[in-house]
């Protein structure tokens, strides 16, 4: 299916103006699985997205795709490999939703061309994986708030590039709504092998959807692995400053984090079924 | 299998439908603002004291001496309806640019005060350096590229802002005012003619001296904005959305505003600045033709039409006449009011 490419950030230091965000960072995206960059706010998690997807240029070192700086990189052939959905995209005014969608064709898209038989193919295609060909001829601004996230998921497929990154894709979602765009983003994996990389609030669909995850504190990576390994109460205070349980989840087995708080916490009950701290 | 590959091409198909009519709307009504402009373009060179017919008209314009037509429509005329044509183009153009780019209709160059830094700048090429010609044209060019400068500069501290810079870019707008009225009033034989094209704009007393430097300037500017017209679409999904698509961002920008803020300057100096033209054209274009496509054709042409339609109006329509800055400004300034208490009430910021 897609090729798989692999996106490396090398002694990566990013900065706005003195303020150092993401200070030597080095890691490794797995290639063909999804990974979720965790922490809490500020921790320089969406930046680095953002680096990954050469939207902020490095202080110093380097993001690499398949070896190569990003930076020596033609920005249209990056487009075609890199996809990224920013948090708060805006849709032009009135915009009809297979229109919007055809804009992911940009960097596939000649100078001054017309669509042509792929392009509407494209748009043909990531509407009916986001199942939003129904709504091809509304306008962006009817959409409810899912309908509308599934929109912007549809460009970003549109335009067919072998890795996704997407910042906080569930923010302002019900709860139903967040289980049917991170299923969806599991689809895309599964069937297309695309590799997925998002930055998630909720650790616990982190936990459940990621086979990977980087957690991040002051702009350093923390713990990184599959969630089962990593997700741990300890990891969870130096992340978070929080104290919690964690659990295996009963519905998936992946790991569960419940805070503790100060009040309500029924402390005897919770130490028998901590399960995943006991290992 | 196969039944899947059909059901794909079945979507195919409704989306290519729902997209033709789209861009067939879009066709048409390019289309009739062509007619249009053309239309008032000649009934602006047949129409005045004395009526020529068509025939009249188009033999002038062919070159043929026509007697009487060829002065009057030849050199009275036609520069005025060129002016109006090509000042309309350029501000429409400028106008969508701006707006598209900092994906706010209040982000017209005429609104945040780049009109007022070339008009400033005509002003005082004209009264206090005594200049004329494509002298002007170059001092009112440097003066709206500071004024562009200037307003990005000072909206840009401390991270970009659209809002701010619209504020800071009204605020500049009155300091240029005042220094326009200044040097007016400091004029030694300063009359109402003049006064009226620096404030509001107006076609009147238009020569080809100062119609040839515009039409040089659109011949270049306006194709290459053109050209960028997708990518500057696509800037409105966000700077960020933008950039993953693979456009630009800062190149595309810089070049867009140095395009539009020459049209701009160059338009400016020959006509005035014509009241709100820049800032009505787009979203009239947006609502005529409808979402998806680039506004950049389509608002140049409505800008024409109204510089156009609004001088007709002005020099025949009452008894007194009118300088077309005053007609506009008249159909803008309500627009601007409509525009700010629909955003109040929809609850959206500036």
């Amino acid at each position: 299916m897609t090729e798989s490419h692999t996106l490396a950030a090398d002694a990566l230091t990013l900065a706005y103006g003195d303020r150092t965000i993401v200070d030597g960072l080095d890691l490794v995206v797995p290639p063909g699985r999804i990974t979720a960059i965790v922490g809490a706010n500020g921790c320089g998690k969406s930046t680095l997205l953002r680096a990954l997807a050469r939207i902020v240029t490095p202080k110093s070192g380097q993001v690499l795709l398949d070896g190569t700086s990003l930076r020596e990189l033609p920005t249209k052939e990056i487009a075609r490999t890199l996809g990224l959905l920013p948090q708060s995209p805006t849709a032009p005014e009135g915009i009809a939703v297979s229109d919007l969608v055809g804009r992911g064709r940009h960097p596939h898209q000649k100078f001054l061309a017309r669509w042509s038989e792929g392009d509407y193919e494209s748009v043909a295609r990531a509407l009916a994986s986001t199942r939003t060909t129904e709504l091809a001829d509304r306008p962006v601004d009817e959409l409810s708030g899912g309908q509308r996230q599934r929109v912007w998921i549809a460009m970003a497929l549109a335009q067919e590039t072998d890795v996704l990154m997407l910042d906080e894709p569930t923010t302002y979602l019900d709860v139903a709504h967040q289980i049917e765009v991170l299923d969806l983003l599991a689809d895309l994996n599964q069937e297309r092998g695309t590799t997925i990389v998002m930055v998630l609030h909720d650790m616990n669909l982190a936990a459940r959807y990621a086979d990977h995850v980087f957690a991040m504190r002051e702009g350093r990576i923390v713990a990184s692995g599959p969630p089962a390994e990593v997700m741990t109460s300890e990891l969870i205070r130096t992340v978070f400053d929080l104290d919690c349980t964690v659990i295996p989840d009963p519905v998936s087995g992946a790991p569960l984090v419940l805070p503790r708080g100060r009040h309500h916490a029924r402390d005897a009950e919770l130490e028998q079924v901590g399960a995943f701290d006991a290992r | 299998m196969s039944a899947g590959i059909l059901g794909a091409r079945s979507e195919v198909r409704t989306i290519v439908a729902g997209r033709r009519k789209r861009m067939r709307r879009r066709g048409l009504v390019i289309a009739i603002l062509v007619i249009a402009v053309v239309a008032v373009f000649l009934a602006t060179l047949m129409i005045g004291q004395t009526f020529y017919g068509p025939g009249d008209v188009i033999r002038v314009i062919f070159g043929q001496t026509v007697p009487g037509a060829s002065f009057t429509v030849g050199d009275l005329r036609l520069p005025r309806a060129s002016l109006g044509l090509l000042s309309g183009f350029a501000f429409g153009i400028a106008g969508v640019t701006f707006q598209t780019m900092l994906r706010n209709p209040l982000a017209s160059p005429d609104v945040i005060g780049i009109s007022s830094g070339a008009s400033a700048a005509a002003v005082f090429g004209i009264i206090v350096l005594s200049l004329d010609g494509a002298a002007v044209s170059l001092l009112a060019l440097c003066g709206a590229l500071v004024t562009a400068a200037v307003i990005y500069l000072l909206s840009n501290r401390g991270g970009f802002g659209g809002t701010r810079l619209i504020l800071i870019g009204i605020g500049v707008a009155a300091m240029l005012e005042s220094v326009i009225s200044y040097v007016l009033s400091r004029a030694a034989a300063w009359d109402l003619q003049t006064a009226m094209r620096w404030l509001t704009g107006s076609l009147n007393g238009a020569e080809w001296s100062s119609v040839l430097p515009l039409a040089v300037a659109s011949l270049v500017l306006v194709p290459l904005l053109l050209s960028q017209g997708r990518s500057l679409s696509t800037l409105r999904l966000g700077d960020d959305s933008a950039a993953a698509l693979g456009v630009r961002v800062s190149r595309i920008r810089l070049l867009a505003i140095i395009a539009a803020v020459a049209l701009l300057a160059i338009a400016t100096s020959a006509a005035g600045p014509i009241a709100f033209v820049a800032f009505m054209s787009g979203p009239i274009a947006a609502r005529l033709v409808g979402p998806g496509g680039s506004p950049l054709l389509p608002a140049g042409l409505v800008g024409s039409l109204l510089v156009m339609l609004s001088d007709l109006v002005g020099q025949f329509a009452f008894d007194g006449r009118y300088p077309v800055g005053v007609i506009t400004g008249v159909l803008g300034a309500p627009y601007l009011v409509l525009l700010l208490t629909r955003m109040n009430r929809t609850g959206g910021s500036l």
